[in-house]
């Protein structure tokens, strides 16, 4: 069956998260990338979204992430002080989803502005819960279709911090978490190794060459370089029918 | 009380206010008629600004917004807000971030009357380097270093619940987000309700019950209030309206036609519910009850 780039996003995604883990969930592919996970091969998988919904079990997809359906059949509804200190603080997140309008080499997001901060050419959203989840969850996952002006060298602006400048920044600063532990774009995977994003695999029809014509620097990649499994017909039949009918993010 | 009364009383040129509700019960009620009162110079707090900031904003009541994420949730920018801050339109408007983390904190502090609050955050982020509220504290006991934010302690909070009684005692179920907290951290809070109950309701669940009634203000009865935003149980959020608000707000002339039409066009709320009637009873909420508990002993 064919797929889209944002398709094979969602199942690359979706085959990162395991059985059992606990996970802060963002809007939009990250929300399918779960709700398909919860549904094939992590049922156990807890999805908790910054609104307050714990153990979510969404029967239409969430617009925003505050959306009612959110909270109806949730295991647990708690306050927002309840989200972020209890449970990510307090060190209960294994997963964390991020998104962003650019991500540089050292995995750094930035979701505030594209330019001067005093002068944006761009004023973005800003952090929400990004900052604290690049900090506190146990890892990160962050998914964002890739091009030179997305995957600059060096982000404008640090909302999110990655690996910083490099290995061992993160334990320098006290960072209770991970840091990001995977790439996933509309050309392929990435991991990092000593710090820096890595190319491990590359989507279906994609080349190292497409990979470099989208990105800001001289990327590293793997010796052993993998293809992306495709999107089985079971995996698209659940996002396309179930997960996202009206079609509005894939 | 009167919405008109409530913001005529409770929220003045210059004050710093707070409308709590993350996507669920926030009061456009009240937005609406900070509006239509041409308050001016508000210091506006959020986590998320929304839509009705960024229609405070457009119309010009806004010197000053203290937030965390500034988006159409799901459907784009704010278009009035980057107006404000890229083009100076309707004014200049001076803007104050943190990360969610962060406000949930200030309010924190704020509602427990604590100079700050210390949190796990920022290390590395940029978000210090734009704004110096955000500062660092050694821990006394342990050496560590901690991010630390001021409290924020706003004149007046406003919260739409579910249901209240005439004293204000407040229920809320679903989505919390931080309204607690911005309550008690608030000098005056104004409680705005879907549904005005008997105390006997209140006293019958008392553990819903997540504002008591000693700490406000004003309580107004405004069904429908939330609209675009949402009850839980009552109707749901209007996201046909956040989507198509991309299209209003990123036009100026629309957006006056806007404000012309459902804010200034309108004596009050009763009278926007009135408007759009088949709008309401589409998003009427379904039916999904729990399980009574006995509170007996």
């Amino acid at each position: 069956m064919t797929y889209s780039t944002n398709e094979i996003m969602v199942t690359a995604s979706s085959r990162l998260l395991a059985d059992g883990e606990v996970t802060f969930v963002g809007i939009g592919l990250p929300n399918l990338a779960c709700n398909l996970a919860r549904r094939l091969h992590a049922p156990n998988l807890v999805l908790i979204y910054e609104s307050g919904a714990v153990g979510a079990t969404p029967e239409r997809l969430p617009i925003s992430i505050g959306d009612p359906a959110l909270v109806t059949d949730s295991l647990s509804v708690c306050s927002m002080y309840d989200i972020f200190c209890n449970y990510l603080q307090g060190g209960r997140i294994d997963v964390g989803f991020l998104q962003g309008a650019q991500i540089d080499r050292y995995g750094n997001i930035n979701t505030t502005v594209v330019g001067e901060y005093a002068t944006p050419k761009v004023r973005l959203p800003g952090s929400g819960g990004a900052c604290e989840i690049a900090i506190l969850a146990k890892k990160v996952l962050v998914m964002a279709p890739q091009s030179r002006r997305s995957f600059p060298e060096k982000v404008d602006f640090v909302t999110s911090p990655g690996f910083l400048d490099g290995q061992g920044r993160r334990e320098a600063f006290g960072m209770p978490g991970g840091g990001p532990s995977a790439v996933i774009t509309n050309l392929g995977c990435y991991e990092f190794v000593e710090g820096e994003m890595t190319l491990v695999s590359l989507h279906p029809g994609c080349t190292v060459e497409d990979v470099r014509a989208n990105i800001g620097w001289d990327v590293r990649v793997a010796a052993t370089l993998a293809e992306t499994p495709a999107p089985t017909d079971e995996e698209l039949r659940i996002i396309r029918e179930e997960l996202d009918p009206q079609h509005l993010y894939i | 009380m009167t919405m008109a009364d409530a913001i005529g009383r409770f929220v003045g040129d210059g004050d710093t206010i707070v409308i709590e509700g993350f996507t669920h019960l926030i009061s456009f009620a009240a937005g609406h008629e900070i509006i239509r009162q041409k308050r001016r110079d508000l210091v506006a707090c959020r986590l998320t600004p929304d839509l009705v900031y960024d229609q405070m904003i457009g119309a010009g009541c806004v010197r000053r917004l203290v937030f965390s994420w500034a988006g159409n949730p799901g459907a784009g920018p704010l278009y009035a807000l980057r107006r404000a801050i890229e083009e100076g339109v309707p004014h200049p408007i001076e803007i104050e971030e943190y990360s969610h983390y962060g406000m949930v904190a200030r309010l924190t502090a704020g509602a427990s009357r604590l100079p700050f609050f210390p949190l796990r955050d920022y290390a590395g982020s940029d978000l210090p380097m734009v704004n110096p509220r955000i500062q660092q504290i050694e821990c006394p006991f342990t050496g560590e270093w901690l991010a630390a934010v001021p409290a924020l302690n706003p004149d007046t909070a406003i919260v739409h619940v579910q249901r209240a009684d005439l004293n204000g005692n407040a229920q809320i179920w679903g989505l919390m987000g931080v309204q607690k907290e911005a309550a008690f951290a608030s000098k005056h809070v104004i409680v705005v309700a879907e549904e005005i109950v008997d105390e006997a309701v209140i006293r019958a669940d008392p553990n819903r019950t997540l504002i008591p009634g000693f700490i406000v203000s004003a309580v107004v009865h405004e069904p429908f209030g939330c609209h675009p935003s949402y009850a839980q149980g009552f109707y749901d959020r209007d996201n046909d309206f956040y989507i198509a608000w991309r299209e209003i707000s990123k036009d100026r002339a629309k957006f006056e036609a806007y404000l012309d039409e459902w804010v200034y066009g309108v004596a009050n709320r009763a009278e926007y519910a009135e408007k759009q009637l088949d709008r309401w009873r589409s998003l009427r909420a379904s039916e999904r009850w729990c399980e009574p508990v006995n509170y007996g002993y």
